[in-house]
């Protein structure tokens, strides 16, 4: 089972080899292998998934403060280094692979129709998936630092070759922002080496010497956070989210603003919240700030833009924010919100991508004030589109209701202090915003007067990805209760070092 | 027939699934039009039969329900179905007139490119409101309020080809979210308060006492601050003053859509959910905000309604201040003074059948003229004799004459606010009942009486469709019957928990003196219009005035110029200039920096002997210079 886990990475690495074995020209190819294998990483990380629920944990990781892991497996990397390449998996890590997983095969979709230097592009998006997995199921700190580095290479590219708009500058603004995230993280797991003396995450999150020492926390932790708290696209280190991911491709828009960006929100939780708690403790206030403020700035702004990949993005900046603010309150209801509130943004922001991808291929335009009623020539994507609005503004029934109403009643609980109580209140009013530029893109774009003229039809290449995010936004709206059992066991261990 | 009260869940799961079958064959309007009626029909009978069950009952409340997930510890949110005297009210009162309404709207939608689509939309919208009068607790009446929302904005955008709709639409959506931000946090607080979601708990004296026990912020106690907060999410789904300016436009959606959410769904809601909390918001004080703009709410639309043209917006303008004396008659009850409540229940159950009427009523009229003008109109009896004669018995009905169903709830309204001794109150409450009947009998007589105004060419096809006019006629016999002989049913069973039934004092002048205000209006409006049915229009400040009172200058001000033209402007200019401005600057510092050490570097061996020697001499001097 550890190996099948493992799999979930050297899969796609091992795609990455056959399609530069491949002829160029062999499109159909090319396509299948790409869809072949993303489809089997889905069904394994479902597999996996499964095997987890009904075992639970391996017997050593099922009690104390270690990760709840199963699948565990060993290698020695760099002894000198003292890094192993341990693997494992929760809950948490299953469920954002499972996430990260469907929307691989939606993205593998929605490029089906690319031909210009269409092997390069797959070649690159199977690097992009095999670092994700790499960073989802690596337990190794450093081995997890250096999976996420890998991400980036693939996105630069991806949006620099084959971007639009201002392409070249928005993909350097996104990598250049990023390494300067990475370079805080490196310097919080320098620390934790030298003073937990491991980089090893079961080791660390129990060791006596990490949670006697309030002062190396208090200064490691705002360093890991923040790093991580980057790639999440926290205000005021978002700026490179919405350039990068409207200038990407749209399978990469939708794997970076769905999966790719809640690497940061994962890191936040696994190094930061998990392993200095303490420090959270210390510093929590001045991210509860930085997140209340980007959940109503990211809604303000994308109530002003009028390129929907710019309103979506700003939308994400928005609800990602949430993630933190959730984090913040420091309970199981907030961490659990914050989770559950990553994987429904992932399938939802997934979706909207997909959907601004295939009306941009129609209509030409992405820009609001340009279109109106699309409902009349496709009724599919219109209606696709309304339901999408409608998760984005956490409708009961949606994913989104589900998260987003545990994160306020976290915000809300525990006795909060004042300025926890402003901020909350400052995050439900964004409901009210969201409203705002949900409908006003849906009015002006679905809805209107207006004939976009004779529309290309929709393809079973471009349906599928569209029912297969809307079955599973639906799904976890509907269901939520298993993933929130899930999700409360492997949160157990972190509530268990903050109340150390 | 116990099995029938803890199996009520059903009835919105009929709806429910009328609708999830009628949009996968929306495109058979006839196939969509028969799941629904049947949805409809058999929901209707299942409400009727839960009535008399739960009245044959010795159970006064009858509670099932299903975990849906956990939020938080003791926190969870349940999905079921929980009978009381309200609920059993509000099940047989919203699946008839859903009844009704799907019915007739074979017949208006006749003509309409997708009718499944709208009988699909229709019974949503119904399953939403089924779902949201059974709510056990407080979280599954949210969710079905954020369901009610959404398909409210599915049916009034229902045209959405129409500029006006999907504004409208939008209008709807925004305003009432906005309320319901202030629902949601309100019912954060009551439930992490009295640690439950369930009404069962939260309404039970032990969770008012808990709650005022804890201190919230402003001074206020956590029971006074969650239960007006909860009020204000009714606020703006019953469009109280000044969260009204939702509903007028709200007209832009079909003719049944209006009467829907006029009658039985959406606006009531906000009524139903303050009955609802009433214990805990007794308790707590707040209801004295619903006293206040509830009053103030009636009085205010009854004034506006006087002025308006279209036909549909003053019937909606009629369900605002009819809404008002429901939310005041709330207000002026307590637990000594039960009556109000009784009152607001029973104004809520009779109103639903006249507004119901005389919407659908319009829309027969306004399909033979094809205008919503009243000054398109006139004389329109002969050609529509039943929609005269049920649109004469419900504005009768409204302006509260004997012996029609709106007086004797209204004559309790009334009688409660005076027993409860809100003499200002009452006086108010009198004013508007003069008012309700001249405006609605100005409506009454600018159509149907005098002589056609409008083009004789488009009266030629103006008939009364089957489809369109049975419903009408049933609502007719309703309108006249839901009255005195359900008087004694609703002040011996429609009492708050935990109160006694009993019939409290009613002043033997009372009844008088409310139906003559009601008649007063009436000759008032007879003596004015009816020997020259004609309108003049209003011009100058009162024009102005009312067109703002009535329309939107407040709202268009606050999203575009406040919101969006000030506050999203200055942040995305703040999030291009300083943020992505500091970046640039931290790169073109960089950048900087290079250059200036450019120098160094530049390959002229010249230029590196030159810095060897200064850095040799440099050195020698420093360390010449130490001891």
């Amino acid at each position: 089972m550890a190996f099948l886990l493992n799999l979930t990475w050297l899969l796609p690495t091992l795609t990455v080899l056959i399609i530069m074995l491949l002829p160029r020209d062999r499109l159909a190819l090319l396509r299948g292998v790409n869809l072949v294998s993303a489809v089997a990483v889905l069904a394994l990380v479902i597999g996996l998934l499964i095997a987890y629920v009904v075992q639970g944990p391996d017997p050593a990781y099922a009690t104390g403060a270690v990760p709840r892991l199963a699948f565990v497996s060993r290698f020695a990397w760099f002894p000198a280094l003292g890094m192993e390449f341990f693997t494992g998996a929760d809950a948490i890590s299953l469920l954002m692979m499972l996430m990260a997983a469907v929307i691989a095969v939606c993205g593998v979709l929605v490029t089906w129709t690319l031909t210009d230097r269409a092997k390069e592009f797959f070649i690159l998006m199977q690097v992009l998936l095999a670092g994700t997995f790499g960073c989802f199921i690596s337990m190794d700190l450093l081995a997890f630092f250096l999976f996420n580095e890998i991400t980036l290479i693939p996105t630069y590219l991806l949006i620099g070759i084959f971007g639009s708009g201002k392409k070249d500058a928005a993909a350097m603004k996104l990598n250049l922002m990023l390494f300067g995230g990475s370079a805080l993280i490196i310097v919080g797991l320098c620390g934790l080496k030298v003073v937990g003396g491991s980089f090893d995450m079961a080791v660390l999150a129990t060791s006596e010497a990490i949670a006697g020492n309030p002062s190396f926390q208090s200064w490691a932790f705002p360093c890991l956070f923040l790093g991580f708290a980057i790639l999440g696209s926290l205000f005021p280190f978002h700026t490179w989210s919405p350039d990068g991911h409207s200038s990407a491709p749209t399978a990469i828009s939708m794997f970076l603003a769905g999966v790719h960006m809640k690497l940061g929100g994962y890191g936040c939780l696994r190094a930061g919240l998990y392993l200095l708690p303490e420090g959270a403790e210390q510093w929590m206030w001045v991210f509860l700030i930085l997140a209340a403020v980007s959940v109503v700035y990211g809604a303000l702004i994308a109530m002003r833009h009028t390129d929907l990949k710019f309103i979506n993005a700003y939308s994400s900046v928005s609800h990602v924010g949430l993630v933190t603010f959730a984090f913040a309150a420091m309970s199981l209801t907030g961490l659990r919100g914050g989770v559950l509130q990553m994987l429904s943004h992932g399938f939802v922001t997934a979706l909207v991508f997909a959907l601004i991808g295939m009306i941009y291929s129609r209509t030409g335009t992405r820009d609001i004030t340009k279109m109106s009623g699309l409902m009349k020539r496709a009724r599919f994507l219109g209606v696709a589109f309304v339901l999408a609005g409608f998760a984005v503004v956490a409708i009961p029934g949606t994913s989104s209701f589900v998260a987003e109403l545990t994160i306020f009643v976290a915000g809300f609980a525990d006795n909060p202090t004042p300025l926890r109580l402003i901020c909350a209140v400052a995050c439900v009013s964004a409901v009210v915003l969201t409203a705002i530029y949900v409908l006003r893109a849906v009015n002006q774009v679905v809805h209107g007067p207006g004939d976009p003229g004779q529309l290309a039809p929709m393809t079973w290449a471009e349906r599928a990805p569209v029912i297969i995010l809307l079955v599973c936004i639906l799904g976890m709206g509907l269901l939520p209760g298993w993933l929130i059992a899930a999700l409360d066991a492997s949160l157990d261990p972190i509530i268990m070092n903050m109340g150390r | 027939m116990a099995d029938l009260l803890s199996a009520a869940w059903v009835l919105p799961l009929l709806p429910l699934g009328a609708s999830l079958l009628g949009l996968l064959v929306h495109r058979k309007a006839a196939l969509c039009a028969g799941i629904s009626i049947g949805a409809n029909a058999i929901a209707s009978v299942l409400a009727v039969l839960t009535v008399v069950a739960w009245l044959g009952a010795d159970t006064p409340t009858v509670i099932s329900t299903l975990d849906w997930f956990t939020v938080r510890g003791d926190v969870v949110l349940r999905v079921g179905s929980m009978l009381d005297a309200i609920s059993v009210m509000m099940i047989a009162m919203v699946s008839v007139i859903a009844l009704m309404v799907s019915i007739y709207s074979v017949g208006y939608m006749r003509d309409d490119p997708s009718p499944g689509r709208f009988q699909a939309l229709l019974s949503l919208f119904v399953a939403a409101m089924l779902g949201l009068v059974l709510a056990p607790n407080l979280g599954q009446m949210f969710v079905a309020w954020e369901l009610v929302g959404v398909t409210s904005y599915l049916l009034i955008g229902f045209w959405w080809h129409k500029p006006g709709a999907v504004s409208a639409s939008k209008k709807a959506f925004v305003v009432t979210r906005f309320a319901d931000a202030f629902f949601l946090v309100g019912l954060i607080v009551l439930a992490l308060g009295a640690g439950s979601l369930d009404f069962a708990v939260l309404l039970a004296p032990a969770s008012a006492e808990a709650l005022a026990a804890q201190g919230g912020v402003f001074g206020c106690n956590l029971l006074t601050l969650g239960t007006g907060l909860v009020f204000v999410g009714a606020w703006g789904k019953s469009a109280m003053f000044p969260l009204h300016i939702w509903l007028p436009d709200a007209m832009e959606g079909p003719t049944p859509v209006s009467s829907i959410i006029h009658s039985a769904t959406m606006v009531v809601a906000g009524v139903f959910l303050t009955a609802r909390m009433f214990p805990l918001a007794d308790a707590g004080g707040s209801l004295v905000l619903a006293e206040v703009t509830g009053a103030v709410t009636a009085l205010f639309a009854a004034a506006v309604a006087c002025v308006q043209r279209d036909i549909k917006r003053i019937l909606a303008f009629s369900t605002l201040s009819q809404l008002g004396y429901m939310m005041f008659a709330l207000g002026v009850a307590s637990q000594a003074h039960p009556d109000g409540f009784t009152a607001s229940m029973f104004h809520v159950f009779t109103h639903a059948w006249f507004k119901c009427l005389l919407f659908l009523g319009a829309g027969v009229v306004i399909h033979a003229v094809h205008s919503n003008d009243l000054d398109h109109m006139g004389g329109l009896r002969r050609k529509l004799p039943i929609t005269w004669l049920a649109c004469l018995a419900a504005c009768l009905a409204i302006s509260g004459i004997p012996p029609f169903s709106g007086f004797f709830s209204k004559d309790a309204i009334l009688a409660a606010a005076w027993g409860a001794g809100h003499k200002g109150v009452f006086a108010l409450g009198l004013v508007t009942g003069g008012l309700t009947a001249f405006y609605m009998f100005r409506m009454l007589i600018l159509t149907f009486h005098g002589s056609y105004r409008g083009d004789a060419a488009q009266l030629e096809h103006a008939h009364e469709d089957k489809w369109m006019v049975a419903p009408i006629a049933l609502l007719a016999l309703l309108t006249v019957a839901a009255g005195w002989p359900l008087q004694s049913l609703f002040a011996h069973h429609m009492v708050p928990p935990g109160v006694e039934a009993g019939h409290a004092g009613h002043p033997a002048w009372l009844p008088w003196v409310a139906a003559g205000a009601g008649l007063a209006g009436l000759v008032l409006a007879w003596l004015r219009y009816g020997r020259t049915p004609r309108m003049s229009a209003l011009a100058g400040w009162r024009k102005a005035l009312f067109d703002q009172l009535g329309s939107n200058c407040a709202w268009r001000w606050l999203l575009n110029r406040v919101l969006i033209g000030t506050i999203a402007k200055v942040s995305r200019q703040c999030d291009e200039g300083a943020i992505d401005g500091s970046l640039r600057g931290v790169a073109d510092g960089a950048q900087a920096l290079g250059m200036t050490t450019r120098w160094l570097h530049n390959g002229l061996i010249a230029r590196y002997l030159m810095v060897m020697v200064a850095a040799a001499v440099v050195t020698l001097v420093v360390l010449g210079g130490m001891p």
